[in-house]
């Protein structure tokens, strides 16, 4: 398994021994971490919601086509959704190649194919009210999501 | 036919549940996502939602069958 949806924190250091190999001379790594802030709103929290079946099986496919595309020899990836923390790791991913150029490709490839196509719903709680799910084209809260501003 | 649906993140909460058994005339996951839109006043466009039948990803045009499991998907939001 490449790709996983999990409930519990990301290790980073443990991670990225899955990348080991022999071959490698190069390996690149992305974490995405909570921030306390989203278009000038104070964030405090968010809750992110996957369709963990599906969002497996579209992340094993990213990592395959990534592994296919570029010159690499180890790809991985997870996701973690509940209820996260400023500062905690959302999501994780990494790459191992023989060369830096093949790695970063592969990483950037990774995160952005997920960020658009892998069922995964983020919620904002703001720190003066209540929440409002994002919207991933704008970055902004989905229209009438029910959050009173 | 009649199709179970299944809604997720902001769609649930605009629908105000997570799932709804109905009966339809609609032939394809897009025209029964345009006649659920309507009811529950969805506003997100079609072009950046996505459709899931019986726990795979599908497309708009897939035709429907009776007792198939239909999930909606707001636009994805994941990072």
């Amino acid at each position: 398994m490449s790709f996983e949806i999990t409930e519990d924190a990301i290790d980073p250091v443990a991670r990225k021994a899955e990348l080991d190999h022999d071959s490698a001379g190069a390996c690149a790594t992305f974490e995405g971490w909570v921030r306390d802030h989203n278009e000038g709103e104070a964030v405090s929290a968010l809750e992110y919601e996957a369709h963990a079946a599906i969002a497996s099986a579209e992340g094993e496919r990213i990592i395959g086509e990534a592994l296919e595309r570029f010159d690499v020899l180890e790809a991985r990836g997870v996701h973690r959704v509940g209820y996260l923390e400023i500062g905690d790791c959302a999501v994780w991913v990494g790459v191992s190649a023989a060369h830096r150029g093949a790695a970063f490709d592969a990483c950037r490839y990774i995160i952005d194919e997920l960020k658009q196509r892998v069922p995964i719903w983020k919620k904002e709680h703001y720190a003066d009210g209540p929440s409002g799910w994002i919207n991933a084209v704008t970055g902004k809260e989905t229209p009438d999501s029910g959050a009173p501003r | 036919m009649n199709i179970s649906v299944q809604y997720f993140a902001v769609f649930r909460e605009q629908a105000g549940r997570d799932t709804e058994d109905l009966t339809t005339s609609a032939a394809t996951a897009g025209e029964l996502f345009a006649e659920i839109s309507t009811r529950h006043g969805f506003a997100d466009s079609v072009e950046r939602c996505k459709v899931a039948i019986n726990d795979e990803l599908a497309s708009w045009t897939t035709s429907l069958s009776d007792g198939d499991v239909v999930l909606f998907f707001p636009p994805v939001a994941g990072g």
